[in-house]
Parts: C-alpha cells; structure tokens; sequence
C-alpha cells in the first residue's frame, strides 16, 4: 500500500514509511504478547474502578490520558479510598518515574529522530513497549515506526480492555487459559533475549536480589528504580575494572 | 465526581505521566550521549526486566514476605528453559500460560 505524500501536507507530516502495510504487520507481530498480557489486567482494572463506582467513561479517560498500567492501579484504589486529587497525582509521578530510565536507553537507538516524532512516541512508553522495542532495536532490521505501531497496538488494547473491564468484567471467568501469566512468560524471555554476555547475567542477578531485598524492606514501588539503577552501576564498574585490567 | 474533576485528574496524572517518559527521548535524541552512558544504559534493560520480575516470583506480594515455591517461580523455571532453547518469544508466553493453567489446577 503507498500513500500518498500529498495527503498529509496539510498538516507538515513527518516523513511515513513506504510500505506502512508491511510495518502495521511487523508491528502488530511484536505486539502480540503485550495485547495478550495487557488483556486480563485492563479486565481487572475495569472491574476494580466499576467497583470503586468510577463510571466506564471516565475509566476510558483514564487509559487514554495517563495509559500506564500500576499508576492506574494505585488511582482507583486510592480513589476508591477518598484520597486527595494531589495525593494521587504526586502517587503517580513518583510511580511512573521509572520510565525516565527506559526512554533514556531508547534514546540509543532514536537519535536525530525529530522533536515531534518523539514526542508522540514517547506517549507510550511502557514497561512493556520498552522491553519488546529496545530487544527488537537490539537485533537489528527494527524501525521507529514499527516501534510506534508496537506502542500504540498496546495502547488500543489497553483502552478497550480496561472499558471491556468496567462494563462486563463482573461477568467474564477470572485466571481462564493461564492468561494472567503472559506479561510474565513475555518478561522471562525478554530477559533472557538481553543476557548477551557474562556481565549482564551478573547484573540481572544483582538486579533480582536487590529488587527482592528492597521490595521486601521499602514500602512503595522504588525497588523498580532503586534495585535496577544500583545492579547496572554495579555491573558497569565491574566491566570498567575489567576492561582497564586488560 | 463530575466529568471536569475527573478531566482535572487524569489529564494532571497524564501529565506528570508524560514528562519523564519524554524528557530524556526529546533531551538525547539530539545530543552525543557520552560514551560512559550508552555503556550504563546497555545494563538498564537487564536490570529493569529483573528487577520487575523478581519479586514477582520470589515474594507474596500480597503480605511482602518472601517466599520460595510459589506457582510463579516454579513455572517460571521451564519457562526459562524453555525460552533458553527455543529463543522463541510467542512460544514462551504461550508455555509459561500453559503451565501456569496446569498448575493452578494442580495446586
């Protein structure tokens, strides 16, 4: 399919891919496990906000405006309990604060990619986009815009399950076919497509045992920042006294 | 709340949602990023994807308490293997699935 330039001057396009059938196809490839896992989790959002008495319309807005799965976890929870607007919003920074280190490693591979590009791209930057995305930019014969159709499949996903959630979640059998293990299978292979050497194996280890240390000692959620910042620091010094022993 | 509390909310969450995932793709997309970096930020995605799965697999997260032995982590095991020797993203999901089915019927 080839469409035409012409038809998107009217709002100073960036540049598309040429065969855009090809990418939505490869994209949605990728993405499959995402939308997979993402299916029973929105599910149990949805139901959960329906039960905080959050109408689905404002469940949908939710998905569409902040689009980030644990923060929105954390909301319905802290609404259902009467939390404060600005409880909840700085609950959510804090939160989502992780992705700063996953769009900085994506920023390896998205270099001279224009201002806007990025800036829609970075809208669905997700634990999950990330892991998929970054593997994919790692082996080669990957795109910015396979990446995006990845991010936003996800999102469209995300969004319909989580009102699917809302309207007849109640009805539908929970933990049917294994379903609730699919982020985990995805994340287990995803670590093991990153162990390329020696040095990242020892950090995914330093990486787990801190993360459980941490998870089990601090209350909230900075084991995710904390464990995965401390283990790589680690790891790089390691590499760094290897290197310079050489 | 009304439609406007709701739009206030989700649009400030969406916000400050938004901000750290743009920041660092709008600041280094274009800039040298020292070398020192790259090599740091090749770690970060071991380090992250290990870090969201353990404690998933190692603790209750339910009661914060560790423990070894639940059906997570001992699907996980052949999961890995699996994933080790097929290399094989949609396979693994589809094993780990299948495994955790089985073995919720089974404990």
């Amino acid at each position: 399919m080839y469409l035409s330039p012409s038809c998107f001057v009217a709002f100073q396009p960036m540049k598309m891919p040429v065969n855009v059938l090809q990418t939505l196809r490869q994209g949605a490839v990728a993405a499959w496990p995402i939308c997979l896992g993402y299916l029973p989790i929105g599910l149990a959002l949805g139901v959960l906000a329906q039960k905080a008495g959050i109408p689905w319309w404002s469940v949908a807005m939710m998905s569409v405006l902040v689009f980030a799965g644990s923060a929105q976890f954390i909301c319905v929870a802290m609404l259902g309990a009467g939390a404060s607007a600005s409880a909840i919003i700085v609950t959510t920074f804090v939160v989502n604060l992780r992705h700063v280190l996953m769009s900085s490693a994506l920023a390896v591979f998205l270099q001279g990619v224009s201002r806007r590009f990025l800036a829609l791209y970075s809208y669905g930057v997700t634990d999950e986009s990330f892991a998929v995305n970054l593997t994919r930019f790692r082996e080669g014969g990957w795109d910015r815009w396979r990446a995006l159709t990845v991010n936003h499949l996800a999102n469209a996903t995300w969004v319909l399950a989580t009102i699917g959630g809302a309207l007849v979640g109640q009805f539908l059998p929970p933990g049917a076919l294994g379903i609730d293990y699919a982020l985990t299978g995805m994340f287990i292979c995803l670590l093991v497509f990153q162990l390329r050497g020696r040095i990242y194996v020892i950090t995914g280890l330093l990486a787990a045992a801190i993360a459980t240390a941490w998870y089990l000692l601090i209350p909230g959620d900075s084991y995710i920042v904390g464990a995965s910042m401390s283990a790589a620091t680690i790891g790089f010094l390691l590499q760094r006294r290897r290197r310079r022993s050489r | 709340m009304s439609f406007a509390d709701y739009l206030f909310l989700f649009g400030t969450m969406g916000l400050v949602t938004y901000l750290p995932r743009a920041f660092p793709l709008l600041y280094f997309a274009h800039r040298r990023m020292p070398q020192w970096l790259i090599d740091w930020l090749a770690l970060i995605p071991v380090a992250i994807l290990s870090a969201l799965l353990a404690p998933s697999l190692f603790t209750d997260t339910g009661a914060r308490s560790l423990v070894l032995g639940k059906l997570e982590l001992l699907v996980a095991i052949p999961t890995l293997l699996f994933s080790l020797k097929t290399r094989s993203l949609g396979g693994t999901v589809l094993m780990g699935m299948l495994l955790y089915w089985l073995g919720g019927m089974v404990m």
